[in-house]
């Protein structure tokens, strides 16, 4: 075991943790200054979590007890083991070679589906019809966001993200491929808030209809773990579309050069600042300028548009690399 | 245990809906039994919030009740005392002079479109639709501070009297509520924008509690529920009082905006907004129509109260609250000051019934939009309760006195007191 692996093998997760409730905090701001509210502090996340951390930990009576209490460790730690697979700005990811993409997908799924198994142990009828309702959702949006992820294998003929890092996806492929990968692009985009539980498709969670449906019963520990692995994922996911369709670096972008220690600090700092901007196209606008959709009607858009628009893109790559 | 779970899941589930629940602001439970999403059974079970406020009203001078009846619901405390003060004026046989007839219609017709764009927003954050939720609320801040400027309180305005009311509106109150009646113009145009044509407010919405104009004549359904069904009832059109009588009041109904009714959700949506233009409608007439003069008709409490406790007499005032008719029954004996009978009854009472039709087959989904579309007040609804003992036998007033006296003196004996 060397010393890098001990650093990214707890640095790594911290720093996600860190990231993830920092960008939540500022999601938060922007959200309640676009409604007209003042809003929490953006350390306000970071307080919720400590709180969370010191209260009682209640499983409810008719629960399955220990897959009750699994469930919330095995989210974050999927979530975290996602963070090891993205390249940090020009910093290659920790984990490297040990299988790339297709990892992703399954880790994106796994969290889901912890949660969805949480909900249903927890013997609610609320976390029963919420997990109910993940599952279905999970189904949706799964074949779009592997339709994107395929159309990327194709183009690069490897599922290693830090390959797909090094060269903008862009460069690679000619106009029709371009319009093919917006159509990805814009495919992704709308999974992204289903992936992560946000409006207008956080409908397992939905407060006024099932009272937080998955989390209704999570308290203390576990829900604080639950909401830990919720802020890494956010980050996570959009650090991963960044990854994917937005790989320029400083450098490249300005024809400026650095030498070896500045430039692995601007570009990290630039890898933050795509990540931010992304994060509010993509989750905070979205969030704030939608209604939450009913189960099928959410089913529906993404079995039907969504998979057609991701299809048609999938196509136009597949003419332009073929 | 793990089996016991796994047949569970594939069959059905009970959602207990209240007493405590996001969707609902008070007390009421709806106990639903699903089969996926969809609803196959429903319970609506009320009688949380029963206060015994007719009891007291008929305990008080008749005064006193007219603040008690402000009382009863927080967004109606205009309606129950206009319907109070109707009730009273016929049973004791006086006129309010024409100005407070007009200021009172005016303040009524504030409450409408601080109830209805209260309502615009709760219902937003039923379907997670919150930046709108704190858009409206930020809109009904401009009524409030009216109300606030003309009576003294945003709520509880303490503004009517049996036989006119309190205060008046001045030169400069008018200047502020034609600025009011500017503003919202433009809101309500911007609300039809957002509401109307807002593609997820319309899948949310459209086909979501569907109310039929069978079924709503039916259940008895008031108010802008039963008008969003397209039935033209409406107490100001129907029976007219107070400066209503002078304006041509129509029922709005979505037959004459849209074209057609469909009774849902987005109707009454339609209905309430279209509404609110129509009270500033009401507002501007009354304002620019004002006639001069006294504004009570007996100026003198104690002169009132005198009145009052020689006259025998009886009398049912209605009036059309935002949520539809609330409708007061008084009876004077001209033994004391105060009423001998007060009944009141609310519209939430009649528009609840429609609940269980309605979440029948609905999907888990709808279930916010229908408790929220009828606009549900349940602390003006719960007016008897029963309390039973173990073998189901009802137990009278005496006897729950007794129990209460006995519980609290084993509360002495337990703390040592």
């Amino acid at each position: 075991m060397t010393l890098a692996t001990i650093f990214y093998a707890i640095g790594f997760p911290l720093l996600g943790i860190i990231l993830g409730l920092l960008y939540k905090g500022i999601d938060r701001k922007i959200s309640a200054r676009m409604t007209s509210r003042i809003g929490p502090p953006i350390r306000q996340p970071f307080w919720d979590v400590g709180k969370l951390l010191i209260k009682e930990t209640v499983v409810p009576e008719n629960a399955v007890a220990w897959i009750f209490n699994v469930m919330p460790i095995v989210a974050l730690a999927s979530s975290m083991t996602l963070l090891l697979y993205i390249p940090f700005g020009i910093i290659k990811a920790p984990l490297e070679g040990y299988g790339d993409l297709v990892v992703i997908l399954y880790l994106l799924t796994l969290q889901a589906l912890a949660m969805a198994i949480g909900g249903f142990s927890a013997g609610s009828p609320f976390a029963s019809v919420g997990a109910q309702r993940e599952m279905i959702l999970m189904m949706s949006y799964e074949m779009p966001l592997a339709i994107v992820i395929t159309g990327f294998a194709l183009i690069y003929k490897s599922f290693s993200l830090s390959t797909i890092a090094l060269t903008p996806v862009w460069t690679l492929v000619g106009p029709v491929g371009w319009i093919g990968l917006l159509l990805l692009l814009a495919a992704l985009l709308i999974v992204t808030p289903a992936e992560l539980a946000k409006l207008p498709f956080d409908i397992a969670e939905a407060e006024t209809e099932i009272a937080e449906g998955l989390l209704s019963e999570y308290s203390g520990r576990n829900l604080a773990l639950f909401y830990l692995s919720d802020a890494v994922r956010s980050f996570a996911m959009v650090a991963l579309e960044v990854a994917l369709f937005f790989p320029f670096t400083f450098s490249q972008g300005f024809g400026l050069q650095f030498s070896e220690p500045v430039s692995y600090i601007i570009e990290g700092l630039w890898f933050l600042a795509k990540v931010l901007i992304l994060y509010i196209l993509a989750v905070t606008l979205v969030r704030t300028s939608f209604a939450r959709f009913r189960i099928e009607q959410a089913s529906r858009l993404f079995w039907t548009y969504v998979n057609i628009m991701a299809l048609l893109g999938l196509i136009l790559v597949a003419l332009e690399v073929m | 245990m793990a089996n016991d779970k796994v047949s569970k899941i594939s069959k059905r589930y009970e959602i207990p809906i209240g007493p405590i629940h996001p969707a609902l602001k008070e007390p009421i439970r709806v106990e639903a039994e699903v089969k996926g999403e969809k609803v196959v059974k429903v319970d609506v079970k009320r009688g949380f919030a029963h206060r015994g406020i007719e009891y007291m009203g008929m305990k008080r001078n008749a005064i006193q009740t007219l603040y008690l009846s402000e009382r009863i619901c927080g967004i109606c405390s205009i309606s129950h005392p206009y319907a109070f003060v109707l009730a009273s004026e016929k049973a004791l046989g006086i006129e309010p002079p024409p100005r407070a007839q007009y200021i009172r219609t005016i303040i009524a017709e504030l409450e409408r479109i601080h109830s209805h764009i209260l309502w615009l927003g709760v219902v937003a954050h039923e379907i997670g639709f919150d930046p709108i939720l704190f858009w409206t609320w930020k809109l009904r801040e401009k009524v409030l501070d009216v109300l606030e400027a003309i009576t003294g309180n945003r709520i509880n305005y303490a503004m009517y009297m049996i036989g006119g009311v309190r205060r008046d509106i001045k030169e400069s109150h008018i200047l502020a509520l034609r600025d009011m009646i500017d503003y919202y113009r433009k809101a309500a145009d911007q609300m039809k924008d957002i509401f109307l044509s807002d593609p997820i407010y319309k899948a949310r919405t459209k086909d979501v509690a569907k109310l039929s104009q069978d079924l709503a004549l039916k259940l008895n359904i008031v108010g802008p529920t039963a008008r969003a069904a397209g039935l033209r009832v409406d107490i100001r059109q129907d029976i007219p009082y107070d400066a209503y009588a002078d304006i041509d009041v129509r029922a709005v109904v979505p037959q004459d905006i849209m074209g057609e009714v469909n009774g849902d959700a987005y109707d009454a949506t339609l209905v309430r907004i279209y509404e609110i233009e129509q009270s500033l409608d009401i507002i501007e007439y009354c304002i620019n129509n004002m006639p001069e003069g006294k504004l009570l008709a007996i100026p003198n409490y104690v002169a009132l109260l005198t009145t009052i406790r020689k006259t025998q007499g009886e009398g049912i005032g209605a009036h059309e609250a935002p949520r539809g008719e609330v409708i007061h029954y008084v009876k004077y004996d001209g033994t004391r000051d105060g009423p001998v009978v007060w009944k009141v009854i609310a519209p939430s009472y009649n528009n609840i019934n429609c609940w269980g039709p309605l979440l029948l087959g609905a999907e888990v989904a709808d279930i916010p939009v229908v408790i929220a579309f009828i606009d549900p007040c349940l602390c003006c609804n719960d007016r008897i309760a029963f309390v039973k003992d173990e073998n189901g036998r009802v137990l009278d007033y005496f006897e729950i006195h007794n129990m209460s006296v006995n519980k609290t003196m084993k509360i002495k004996r337990m703390l040592g007191v």
